[in-house]
């Protein structure tokens, strides 16, 4: 399944993320990171942390509908991978984010952006497993 | 207040996600796909989010304290060790075989795609997996 290269839109949206990290440790004092995000709202001990990490979910999950509001659309969510992939790839992220400490937003924006050394190795961890990922799968084994 | 500019903050992040094409798993495992399909946009998300965050992060960082809390929440772990690394690297696995990562499939709550749900389901199962096993392994150690 081919995309089309879109420098331009990704270059405005990744400045959009950069932009919500930098308010968040402005306003809360806080990384931005969805793993620890939702890491937190599976923990019930501090209702008003909880609250506020619902909040954040809540206004990320409205980003698609004001697409939607503006362009007359959804964005494409495009699936060249089964269901079973889906499930089995979403458990291994589950437990890899868990022990790695954070994943794309938090380690590769967050950390990298306040120069975290551990950020880096991370960030180098999984996009090489990730390149190495798709590669045995797409080039390899052909499932 | 608090709770409103997290949400804010999160549809801030959301628009960028999806504006930026990180919410569709399709263009994802593309860019990893660098013998096949391969589409560069991923890499213009990173570099927008980092232009935004590095300096923005070392504007804020430079204060006392954020606008609404007494002080900054930084981690700080400093040690580099296996349990980063494997972590950060099976994370990339989830990542290569699903195509989302956490901070993709947040927001892409907001399109109703049924395999969002999914996805976030099997998430939350491998967070709570390994959460279950390290809450194990250390009431096993001796004190």
């Amino acid at each position: 399944m081919e995309t089309a290269f879109t420098p331009w839109a990704s270059l405005g949206g990744g400045a959009l993320i950069g932009l919500a990290a930098v308010l968040l440790m402005a306003l809360h004092g806080r990384i931005l990171g969805a793993t620890g995000i939702l890491g937190g709202l599976l923990r019930f001990n501090d209702p008003a942390d909880w609250r506020l990490r619902a909040a954040l979910v809540v206004g990320m999950a409205a980003g698609p509908l004001v697409y939607l509001l503006a362009t007359g659309q959804l964005p494409e969510i495009g699936l060249p991978i089964s269901n079973t992939a889906i499930v089995i790839g979403g458990l291994i992220v589950g437990i890899g984010v868990s022990y790695g400490g954070g994943c794309t937003s938090g380690h590769g924006v967050c950390g990298i952006a306040r120069f975290s050394r551990r950020s880096f190795v991370a960030t180098l961890c999984f996009m090489a497993t990730a390149f190495a990922t798709v590669f045995v799968l797409r080039h390899l084994v052909e499932i | 207040m608090r709770l409103l500019t997290a949400v804010f903050i999160g549809l801030i992040f959301g628009l960028g996600i999806t504006i930026s094409g990180m919410i569709n798993p399709a263009k994802v495992l593309n860019f990893f796909d660098l013998a096949g399909t391969w589409d560069p946009s991923l890499a213009f998300v990173m570099a927008g989010a980092l232009a935004v965050a590095i300096p923005g992060y070392r504007l804020v960082l430079g204060r006392p304290a954020p606008a609404f809390e007494q002080r900054f929440d930084l981690p700080d772990v400093r040690v580099i060790d296996r349990r980063l690394v494997l972590g950060a690297a099976t994370f990339g696995v989830g990542w290569g075989i699903a195509g989302f990562c956490p901070g993709g499939a947040l927001p892409a709550i907001g399109t109703g795609d049924p395999v969002v749900f999914l996805f976030l389901a099997a998430l939350i199962g491998g967070m709570l997996i390994a959460r279950f096993v390290q809450a194990r392994t250390l009431s096993r150690k001796p004190a």
